[in-house]
């Protein structure tokens, strides 16, 4: 397969970015995205140019580093794929495809297509945790759990922190991210003792780094590559107006 | 030097407790004085971050990603295993201790292996407290599965990613302490040096990989918690950043390599599709259970899976090991389908691939049942292959998984390096020659939420406070100097060959000459290779752009040197063992069937390797292994 690509490109967080345009030429539909930006950046690099920076990690879908704006779309065209996960034979020999970094105030571009995505640590330093020391925790069974609460509290704590929910909404709403570790540790008995405490923590934590607010429109949802459910919004907006 | 593995006296069950009622304490009010260095943010950092933390300890803690939660720790899948016995089934410390020291083929510590399955208990009970969601019975209590290498269930797991949610769980307690001031967090950093000053290792040189600035960091002890080495073979089931850095550099400082060799290769990752590969995925072991493994009687044998006739195939693992079967142990069937490939049967693209194949188990129990025991897996393989294994068998060929050796410590968890912790998977302690499934993730939050807590305060109340060397001392600024001149340095090659590709030839004669099966000659060989390798590297790299700014060739630049140093060792490592255990396979020595055999008269140790400097011999030290408690024997699952 023979690819065009248009790539951002930004030196760095200070210099202004823009669109290059480079050609991804013999491509193999088994390869996936990064490895068809590697093959692009070896290239690059035998020619004396800069590589594209981007960030990626595990390539396998769970560390949540890999992200890229795939023809607009957070981590690409398929449901529920990180980028690492995309392989090129969902594209067309001849196709154009635009690669930007996450797009969001709150996401500042470090280079080419790596964001600092540091204001979602800030936000889970704000009250994403239990307050327990180690040691001296309670034996785990003499805490039970019923199964559908445990299983749905897991269904949020899927959540890789990747971002595309940020990125695909138009205010740059964090409101899913922060909702999946609210609902997570809402729905356990663990997390009661402090969940007042943590959903207000955790907002004001959010709206200070500069994320805007949920208008629900669930671009986010769509975008998940780990299909965290925009119910969690809701649960999320109830636990803050009990707090 | 000896070395002197501090195995504290008396009967082991007792050990532990008896160690921690006798050790040094620091005071409360002293342990602010304190300052340690923490590398590395997987299950064993991040815990042992948190938990210092907690502790009053003054915390610096490093990862290379954008955030500590993002360690290849999260990547883990199946489950982590404690000596619980909610089952009933009659599983005990002494039972999972028993286990693990047979699956480490009797090449693992006593004192150590036994500690850890005494911890095990307490690391369900905290993360259960920090909310980690684990599987639940409709009761409302944990569920367990059984795993390779037990007959107990003793696996708690949460969904396929218990390895991210354990994390999630360390990374939430260590949020908690950054949040609260007590750990100062430095993502996209990493270590290029351990800075040791009067034999003790006090500080680091750290880069940051944004600015490209390097400096320096003082502080009463330093852990290494930076993961494995699995990287050194190029393609493995490592996440891209692993890499041997932090400890080969501390090895390079003093600290001592041991049993660089052992690494468990683990037999169903997704194969090769072609040169362009960065990165193996494994599919989960427990595809086996329902898989049967084949490949054509014909070599060469193109023709579709379908259309070859059922006495036209050859179930190897059934027909070798009829008692066993697809569900042989790990190494051996990593091996089986190796020979198979190597003989010219394997399936797909180059050949490098064998079929697993449920079309048996489709007819048998229907491809609902089979959607709903590995749905999420088959959909993965969909994804990565285009194939839909439902409809065509799966084709698997073994990777690279884990590392079992690394830097050597004594039951402190200190290596020789006096104040130079080192913990998780980059130590060599527990797991002998080989891992068994969800030991890993016990093993990484036991050292850093149980283990290390403790032996770090014996060690800091021992040299005092108010000791920490300022910066200024002239050992970090030649440190620091070292680290600036070897960026210049690669920076000013502008070769014409690009890192990728040293690494990827690297990695090949790794995969050949010293992967799932090893002898005389193919070490030798690779022995000589790869110092010609190196030395190109040094005269032909072209590593673009700047060291002031965010560089990705140049980061890989330097963890690429450090492998073609480390691949060496491994290799040297792998010709001194003479004999065969775990995953360090020598095929001169095997029994008659196949298996490893080893050698408990010659090799009854650990190695632990001195540095003397790039291309000279390092220099072989030995610790025995006493075996008290357990009756050395031939690891047999017949």
């Amino acid at each position: 397969m023979d690819l065009k690509l248009k790539v951002w490109r930004q030196k760095n967080a200070k210099e202004k970015g823009k669109i290059v345009n480079y050609d991804a030429k013999g491509i193999s539909p088994d390869m996936s995205f990064l490895e068809m930006l590697d093959v692009v950046n070896e290239d690059l690099i035998v020619k004396g140019d800069d590589p594209i920076a981007f960030e990626h990690d595990c390539r396998e879908g769970i560390c949540g580093s890999c992200n890229i704006m795939i023809n607009g779309e957070a981590h690409g065209p398929l449901p529920g794929v990180t980028t690492c996960q995309l392989h090129m034979r969902t594209f067309k020999d001849g196709d154009t495809i635009f690669l930007e970094p996450w797009r969001a105030k709150a996401f500042p571009v470090l280079k080419d297509l790596v964001v600092d995505r540091s204001g979602f640590d800030r936000i889970i330093q704000a009250g994403g945790f239990v307050s327990i020391n180690t040691g001296g925790a309670p034996d785990a069974n003499a805490l039970p759990i019923p199964k559908k609460d445990a299983d749905v509290a897991m269904d949020a704590a899927t959540c890789i922190g990747c971002g595309a929910c940020v990125a695909s909404c138009k205010n740059a709403s964090a409101m899913l991210f922060v909702s999946a570790k609210v609902s997570h540790l809402a729905l356990l008995p663990q997390g009661q003792v402090e969940k007042k405490e943590r959903v207000k923590n955790m907002v004001n934590a959010m709206d200070k780094e500069g994320f805007g607010n949920c208008t629900n429109q669930y671009e986010c949802e769509a975008a998940c590559p780990k299909d965290i459910k925009r119910d969690f919004i809701r649960v999320l907006n109830k636990e803050f107006i009990l707090s | 030097m000896s070395l002197d593995s501090k195995i504290p006296s008396g009967p082991l069950e007792k050990k532990w407790d008896d160690y921690k009622s006798h050790i040094k304490l620091v005071n409360p009010a002293n342990k602010r004085k304190y300052t340690v260095i923490v590398i590395g943010t997987g299950l064993a950092g991040g815990s042992a971050s948190a938990t210092l933390a907690e502790l009053g300890y003054n915390v610096k803690t490093f990862c290379f990603q954008d955030s500590p939660r993002r360690a290849h720790s999260i990547a883990a899948q199946g489950g982590i295993n404690a000596a619980k016995n909610y089952q009933n089934d009659g599983d005990s410390v002494y039972r999972l201790f028993y286990d693990t020291i047979k699956g480490g083929d009797f090449r693992a510590r006593e004192a150590n292996v036994y500690r850890l399955a005494q911890v095990s208990t307490n690391i369900i009970d905290q993360c259960v407290a920090q909310g980690v969601p684990f599987a639940r019975e409709y009761g409302g209590h944990l569920d367990n599965r059984s795993f390779g290498g037990a007959q107990v269930s003793r696996t708690f797991y949460a969904k396929g990613q218990t390895g991210q949610q354990l994390l999630l769980g360390a990374y939430s307690a260590l949020s908690r302490q950054i949040g609260l001031g007590n750990v100062k967090m430095y993502p996209r950093t990493e270590m290029l040096d351990v800075v040791v000053v009067d034999g003790h290792a006090k500080g680091v040189v750290i880069r940051d990989l944004v600015t490209g600035q390097v400096t320096v960091h003082s502080a009463d002890a330093v852990v290494l918690a930076s993961g494995g080495y699995g990287n050194v073979f190029y393609l493995s089931t490592n996440a891209k950043g692993s890499n041997v850095t932090a400890t080969f550099r501390a090895y390079k400082k003093g600290a001592f390599f041991a049993n660089p060799c052992y690494t468990q290769i683990h037999p169903t990752c997704i194969p090769v599709s072609g040169d362009h590969q960065s990165k193996l995925t494994l599919m989960s072991e427990s595809l086996r259970n329902d898989g049967r493994i084949w490949v054509p009687k014909k070599q060469g044998d193109t023709r579709n899976p379908a259309d070859i006739p059922e006495s036209e195939r050859d179930y190897y693992l059934e027909r070798k090991y009829p008692s066993y079967g697809n569900l042989c142990p790990r190494d051996i069937a990593s091996r089986s389908a190796k020979e198979v490939c190597d003989a010219g049967f394997g399936v797909g693209p180059g050949g490098q691939g064998v079929y697993l194949d449920f079309s048996s188990a489709i007819n048998r129990l229907g491809e609902h049942t089979i959607a709903e025991r590995y749905g999420n897996l088959f959909q993965m393989y969909e994804q990565i292959t285009g194939e839909n294994p439902y409809k065509v068998p799966m084709r698997i060929y073994p990777a690279v998984h884990y590392t079992m050796g690394g830097l050597w410590v004594d039951y402190n968890l200190m290596s020789n390096l006096p104040g130079l912790f080192v913990i998780g998977e980059a130590n060599f302690s527990d797991h002998g020659a080989n891992r068994l499934g969800a030991s890993a993730l016990m093993q990484g939050l036991a050292d850093g939420y149980f283990v290390l807590p403790y032996t770090i305060g014996n060690y800091l109340a021992e040299v005092g406070f108010g000791k920490t060397p300022s910066t200024d001392h002239a050992e970090f600024k030649k440190a620091e100097t070292d680290a600036n001149s070897q960026i210049n340095k690669l920076l000013s090659i502008k070769g014409k060959r690009t890192v990728d590709s040293f690494h990827k030839e690297l990695g090949k004669i790794m995969w050949n000459n010293c992967g799932m099966a090893r002898d005389d000659k193919s070490l030798k060989e690779a022995l000589v290779k790869i110092p010609q390798i190196r030395e190109e590297f040094w005269k032909n790299v072209n590593v673009p752009g700047s060291g002031a700014d965010l560089n990705q060739s140049l980061e890989k630049a330097g963890r690429v040197a450090d492998f073609l140093e480390f691949g060496e060792l491994l290799c040297l490592d792998a010709l001194t063992r003479e004999e065969s255990c775990g995953g360090h396979f020598r095929t001169e020595h095997q029994m008659d069937d196949g298996e490893a055999k080893r050698d408990d008269e010659k090799f009854c140790h650990a190695t632990a390797w001195e540095w003397k400097g790039v291309g000279a011999k390092p220099t072989e030290h030995r610790e025995k292994l006493e075996f008290e408690n357990i009756k050395l024997a031939t690891r047999s699952y017949k």
